[in-house]
């Protein structure tokens, strides 16, 4: 509890020890007249003199539907028509609620603050060889830093010295520590676990992968969603309205019915009890900021409320197939020698390909791994698109496509056994000396988690789950066999892909939305095309993380059924809670109009209904595996 | 020009959207957005009179919340 808190309690309980004081004297002794609202006036002045003020001072400010105006006119009210324990009581619950909805609030949101508390508080730089420690921003690009075990890691950049263990759950939310040594990078925010490493700073502090995350969250606030905005219009007529009913209330069936107006009055007083919308005014951007927190927990930063809107709608899901599906790297899935053991073709293709830098020909050289003796290898002539021709151990070595081999008169045989592989990857076949050798199979690895990830969405009835790529057609069908798509689109240039989700869009069932999933290379302009645009891994491009509207922290494309499901749920307590609250208010002024709910009754039913959207409202943020 | 200011003193979310809402409409003012859980205000305005609609910005508040604060971030 804060101070204010703290003292607010205070005044409760001072307050309510007098107000029972006061009823039993009233009713025992019994009080009569001037001493018996005196009696009650002190309990109410303890409990509501800051009330008062604030409603003197807002209405000098125009503020007329102001809630505190209003608490003190229908306590101000109660006292005149004599319902002495009423104004008291409604003063008292008022403020027990606000208490309530104070505590909730500053909980909840301490819990989205530890949510976000990847904020590096400062960095150990190294210059001229001392250690100093400095505030991240400080420190500049290319210089090292020190981080030790336990520490979190302030800036991102390359490991120069040691190795560790880092723990990434802060930001991907992935549990499972992973190793780091020399040479490879670290990414700030996460917590270095183990050893002490210098790292080499590789970007600074306002472009670091820490800073884009804090941003990103703290802007999400900027883009409200629909039913946000809905909120706020409806709480700005909600208030005018109800006054004026209660007005209405209050004089019109006296005056039709001659008479009866502390009746009538009482009715209206109850009107002015609920007549704020704070329960829909607090909890539901409440609910979608806790949603954002929820899911940024777990790697997926969502860039506003709209866009937990838009993903609960979602039914079709566009995949790109490369970077997304697959890895994005080429490897060698097969080898498959004629003549010779594969490790022999296999160091052929090397020696031959050693001098390419083209992708195909270093994933040949990769897998090789061992050294490669350059004096073996003579005179190379690379043919673009085809291949390469070398000498190898002075004998003629081809490497490459169909083409290649048959343009010297060589075929290609054997490939019939493995044709299905083979045709979802690249083929490379060698020929020495005239004579076919065999082939290698290098192709793009379909992610592991891929399946699940496309099972996961069916799961959740996503109708359309497609897939399109600038790859050929064979690859792409292939892929979509493995993984279980049927809707592939290959042979698609960037504005290709444009243009099939433009149809796509337009085709859509009315209602629902489209999201596009890519890893931000070459396709951010599907990214801001598509309904949501989600980008995958992309906490290193600018253009992605600028286009995207959900940035997914790391390579697994689950994350994407994870993100509109957490959506749907988000979106189920924020119905509810506009629900809840709207069925207890209209319940209240019809029941108060009628008299059979009094001020008690609607005193109760306000508090209880914000504080239960409050805390219905949190369990957005704490991510359940349950839908 | 866009910022962000740390708001203080704001206790109730109906004041924080109206606020908002009073904010938003100020001559200049192209966009205004409060978090109320966060506590900040992103506001978005005109360069040339940004110091002068921020003062109009913070009366409005005050219309609304006497006691509240922006704070520079």
């Amino acid at each position: 509890m804060t101070k204010k808190q703290k003292r607010l309690l205070i005044r409760i309980s001072i307050s309510a020890i007098l107000f029972i004081l006061a009823w039993c004297a009233s009713e025992l002794i019994p009080l009569k007249g001037l001493i018996r609202t005196a009696a009650f006036l002190i309990p109410y002045f303890v409990i509501g003199y800051d009330i008062l003020l604030r409603a003197v001072r807002n209405i000098f400010g125009g503020q007329v539907f102001d809630e505190n105006f209003l608490m003190s006119i229908a306590t101000i009210g109660a006292f005149a028509i004599g319902e002495l324990p009423e104004a008291v009581a409604v003063m008292l619950f008022y403020q027990v609620g606000e208490l309530f909805q104070g505590i909730a609030v500053s909980r909840s949101r301490r819990s989205i603050a530890a949510l976000m508390d990847i904020r590096p508080d400062h960095a150990n730089v190294l210059r001229s060889g001392m250690e100093e420690r400095v505030s991240p921003d400080e420190v500049r690009v290319g210089e090292t830093i020190i981080v030790r075990s336990g520490e979190r890691i302030p800036l991102d950049g390359v490991i120069t010295e040691g190795f560790t263990t880092v723990n990434n759950s802060a930001l991907t939310g992935e549990s499972l520590p992973q190793d780091r040594q020399v040479g490879e990078s670290v990414i700030s925010g996460t917590v270095n676990i183990s050893g002490v490493i210098q790292v080499r700073v590789t970007n600074a502090y306002a472009e670091s992968t820490v800073k884009r995350i804090l941003d990103l969250v703290e802007n999400s606030a900027a883009k409200k969603a629909r039913t946000e905005n809905f909120i706020t219009r409806f709480s700005r007529y909600y208030t005018p309205c109800v006054v004026i009913a209660a007005v209405l209330l209050a004089v019109l069936p006296p005056l039709v019915f001659n008479g009866g107006w502390e009746d009538w009055i009482g009715r209206a007083l109850t009107f002015l009890v609920v007549s704020c919308p704070c329960a829909l005014v607090i909890s539901v951007p409440l609910s979608f900021f806790g949603g954002i927190g929820g899911a940024s927990r777990r790697g997926i930063l969502i860039k506003g409320a709209n866009y937990i809107e838009a993903l609960s709608k979602v039914d079709t899901v566009v995949f790109d197939k490369t970077g997304t599906l697959t890895r994005g790297s080429f490897s060698v899935t097969a080898i498959h020698p004629q003549v010779m053991s594969a490790p022999e073709l296999l160091d052929i293709a090397a020696l031959a390909e050693s001098y390419s830098n083209h992708p195909i020909a270093e994933s040949i050289v990769r897998e090789h791994k061992g050294h490669i003796d350059m004096t073996r290898i003579g005179c190379v002539t690379e043919m673009a698109g085809k291949g390469v021709c070398a000498e190898i151990d002075g004998r003629q070595v081809l490497a490459g496509s169909e083409r290649l081999l048959k343009e010297h008169g060589i075929a290609p045989h054997g490939e019939c056994e493995c044709l299905r592989e083979c045709a979802v990857g690249t083929t490379v076949h060698i020929a020495v000396n005239g004579a076919y050798c065999g082939h290698i199979v290098i192709a793009d690895e379909v992610k592991a988690e891929a399946a699940s990830a496309i099972k996961k969405l069916s799961e959740l009835r996503i109708s359309e789950i497609q897939m399109l790529t600038g790859d050929t057609e064979a690859v792409g069908t292939a892929v979509g066999r493995i993984l279980g798509i049927d809707a592939v689109h290959s042979e698609l240039l960037p504005d290709g892909k444009v243009e099939l989700v433009e149809r796509l869009l337009e085709h859509k069932k009315k209602g629902t939305t489209l999201a596009f999933v890519g890893d931000g290379v070459n396709d951010a302009p599907v990214l801001s095309r598509s309904d949501v645009g989600i980008a995958m891994g992309a906490l290193g491009s600018d253009a992605a993380i600028e286009a995207a509207d959900v940035v997914l922290t790391d390579d697994d494309p689950q994350k994407v059924a994870e993100a509109i499901r957490l959506s749907r749920r988000t979106m189920r307590i924020v119905r509810q809670n506009i629900a809840f609250a709207l069925i207890v208010k209209g319940a209240v002024l019809l029941l108060g109009a009628l008299d059979i709910a009094g001020m008690w009754v609607a005193v109760f039913a306000d508090v209880g209904v914000s504080v239960l959207a409050i805390l219905n409202a949190t369990r957005a943020l704490r991510p359940t595996n349950r839908c | 020009m866009k910022r962000t200011y740390r708001l203080e003193n704001i206790d109730c979310a109906n004041c924080a959207a109206k606020i908002e809402h009073a904010i938003s409409r100020l001559d200049g003012v192209t966009g205004a957005s409060i978090n109320f859980f966060a506590q900040n205000l992103v506001i978005d305005a005109d360069e040339e009179r940004f110091d002068d609609i921020m003062k109009k910005a913070l009366k409005a508040a005050r219309r609304v919340e006497p006691d509240c604060e922006f704070i520079s971030m």
